[in-house]
C-alpha cells in the first residue's frame, strides 16, 4: 500500500507499452482492416457489375436465340419452297415425258395402222381382183382393168 | 489454507503485503523481510511483484497483438487475428465515438489501457493463494527464505501504485495536449475565467481566485478518480477473495460454502474488472477529448 519507486516504474512501463502499441500494433491491424473493408466494397461492386453484365449476357442471348429462330424460319421456308420446286420441276418432267410417250406411242399406233390398212387394202384388192375374176373370169382383163382396180383400192 | 501459525489477520496482512526491494534506512539494498521494514523504506523502494506481474501481463498483450499485426492483412482473418481485430474495432468504435479530435495517439493509448489493465485484473481471478503459496514454495526451498516472509501480491491493479502510475501518465497527457492546443493562455483562461464570469473587471478579478480553485480541483480530481476507482474496486474485490478463502480453513462445511461463494463472487467479478478497464478507457478518452476541445 506504500506509495514509492513503483509508480514511476509503473508510469514509464505504461508509455512504453502505448508507445510500443502505437507504433507497431495500432496502425498494422488498422491498415488490414481498412483494406479488407476496400476489398469487401470492391468485391461488393464487382459482384453488383457481374449481375449487370449477366442481365446484359441473357439480353443478348434472347435476342441472339430469336434471331436463330428467325433464321431457321426462313431456312424452313426456303426449303419448303425449293421442294415445291423440285416437284413442280419433276411433275412437268413427267408430263412432258408422258406427252412424249404418249406421241411416240401414237404415232406408233398410226404408222401400225396405216400399214396394217395397206395391208388390208392390198389384201383386200387382191382379194376383189380374185373374186371379180373369178366371177368375170373371161370378161375382164387383168391389165385392162388395172388401173380401174388401182382406183378401187385407193377409194378403199 | 494459510499455514496454520498465522491467525487471520496475519493472513489478511499477509496476502496484501508487496514484495518489495529498496533501500532500508542504513542505507543498504535488499528485500523487506516484513511490511514494517517495507514501510520504513519509504519511497526508495519498488514492488517487484506489481512490476514483474504488470510488465509480464502487458508484454503478453504486446506480443499476442504484435503476432496479430503481423499476420493481419486484407484476407480472411482467422484464430488470434479475429479476436486481436474485433477488440481493436471495439475499441476504435468507443474512441470514434467519444472523441471528435484527429489525434492518432489516442486509439492505440485506449486499446493499451483496456487489454492492460482488464489482465491484470484478471489476475484477481486466480485463486488467491495459489501463486503466493508457490512463491513460498520457490522461496524457501530454492532461496531458503522464510516463507511466512515471501510476499507475493498478484494483482497489480490492486496496488495504487499501478493505478496511479497510468492515471498521472494520462494526466501528463491531458495537461499536455491542453496546453498544445489552447496553449498557456488558453489553459489558464480555461482555469481561472469560469465558471462564474462577469462583465464587470473588477468583480470578474474577484472571480479568478475562486474560479481557479473549483477548476483546479475538478482538473486534480480526474487522475485521482481515475486511478481510486480501479483500485478501489479491485482492492475490494481481491481483500473479499482473501475473506472467502479465510473460510476454507474453517472446517468442511464453511470449505464447501466458501467455494461456492468463491464461484459466484469469481462469476460476478468477471463483470466488475471487464467494466473498470472499460471505464478508465472511455475516461481517458472522454479527459483528451475534453483537453483538445474549448468548452
Amino acid at each position: 500500500m506504500n506509495i514509492n519507486l513503483t509508480l514511476i516504474g509503473q508510469t514509464i512501463t505504461f508509455i512504453v507499452f502505448v508507445w510500443f502499441c502505437m507504433k507497431f500494433v495500432w496502425p498494422p491491424i488498422m491498415n488490414a482492416l481498412e483494406e479488407r473493408k476496400k476489398k469487401i466494397a470492391d468485391g461488393l461492386a464487382a459482384a453488383e457489375r457481374g449481375e449487370h453484365e449477366m442481365e446484359l449476357a441473357r439480353k443478348r442471348a434472347t435476342e441472339e436465340l430469336h434471331e436463330a429462330k428467325q433464321q431457321a424460319q426462313e431456312i424452313i421456308n426456303l426449303a419448303h419452297k425449293r421442294a415445291g420446286e423440285i416437284v413442280d420441276e419433276a411433275k412437268e418432267q413427267a408430263r412432258t415425258e408422258s406427252e412424249r410417250i404418249l406421241a411416240a406411242a401414237n404415232a406408233e399406233i398410226e404408222q401400225e395402222a396405216n400399214r396394217a390398212r395397206e395391208q388390208l387394202r392390198k389384201e383386200v384388192a387382191s382379194l376383189a381382183v380374185a373374186g371379180a375374176s373369178k366371177l368375170i373370169r373371161k370378161e375382164i382383163d387383168e391389165k385392162a382393168n388395172e388401173a380401174l382396180l388401182k382406183d378401187l383400192v385407193a377409194q378403199l | 489454507m494459510s499455514s496454520e501459525a498465522l491467525s487471520s489477520t496475519d493472513y489478511i496482512k499477509h496476502h496484501l503485503q508487496n514484495w518489495t526491494f529498496g533501500k532500508h534506512p542504513d542505507g543498504t539494498w535488499g528485500f523487506a523481510h516484513s511490511a514494517a521494514e517495507a514501510k520504513e523504506m519509504g519511497f526508495m523502494a519498488i514492488h517487484v511483484d506489481t512490476m514483474f506481474w504488470s510488465i509480464s501481463l502487458g508484454l503478453l498483450f504486446l506480443w499476442l497483438f504484435r503476432r496479430a499485426a503481423k499476420k493481419a492483412d486484407a484476407g480472411v482473418p482467422s484464430g488470434v487475428v479475429n479476436f486481436a481485430e474485433w477488440i481493436v474495432e471495439f475499441i476504435d468504435s468507443s474512441v470514434r465515438g467519444s472523441f471528435t479530435a484527429k489525434n492518432s495517439l489516442v486509439a492505440p493509448l485506449s486499446l493499451t489501457i483496456f487489454v492492460w489493465i482488464f489482465l491484470m485484473n484478471l489476475m484477481d481471478l486466480v485463486p488467491v493463494d495459489w501463486l503466493p503459496q508457490l512463491a513460498a514454495l520457490i522461496g524457501s526451498n530454492l532461496f531458503g527464505m522464510d516463507p511466512h516472509h515471501v510476499y507475493f501480491k498478484v494483482v497489480p491493479s490492486t496496488d495504487p501504485n499501478a493505478t496511479f502510475g497510468m492515471a498521472f501518465a494520462v494526466f501528463f497527457l491531458v495537461l499536455y495536449y491542453s496546453i498544445r492546443i489552447k496553449g498557456i493562455g488558453g489553459f489558464t483562461g480555461e482555469l481561472t475565467l469560469q465558471p462564474f464570469q462577469a462583465k464587470n473587471p473588477l468583480i470578474q478579478a474577484l472571480f479568478i481566485p475562486i474560479n481557479f480553485v473549483l477548476e483546479f480541483v475538478s482538473l486534480i480530481s480526474k487522475p485521482i478518480s481515475l486511478s481510486l476507482r480501479l483500485f478501489g474496486n479491485m482492492y475490494a474485490g481481491e481483500m473479499i477473495f482473501i475473506l472467502i478463502a479465510l473460510m476454507f480453513s474453517a472446517g468442511i462445511g464453511m470449505g464447501i460454502f466458501g467455494g461456492l461463494l468463491q464461484l459466484g463472487w469469481a462469476i460476478f467479478h468477471i463483470l466488475i474488472i471487464t467494466l473498470q478497464a472499460f471505464i478508465f478507457m472511455t475516461l481517458t478518452i472522454v479527459y483528451l477529448d475534453m483537453a483538445h476541445h474549448e468548452h
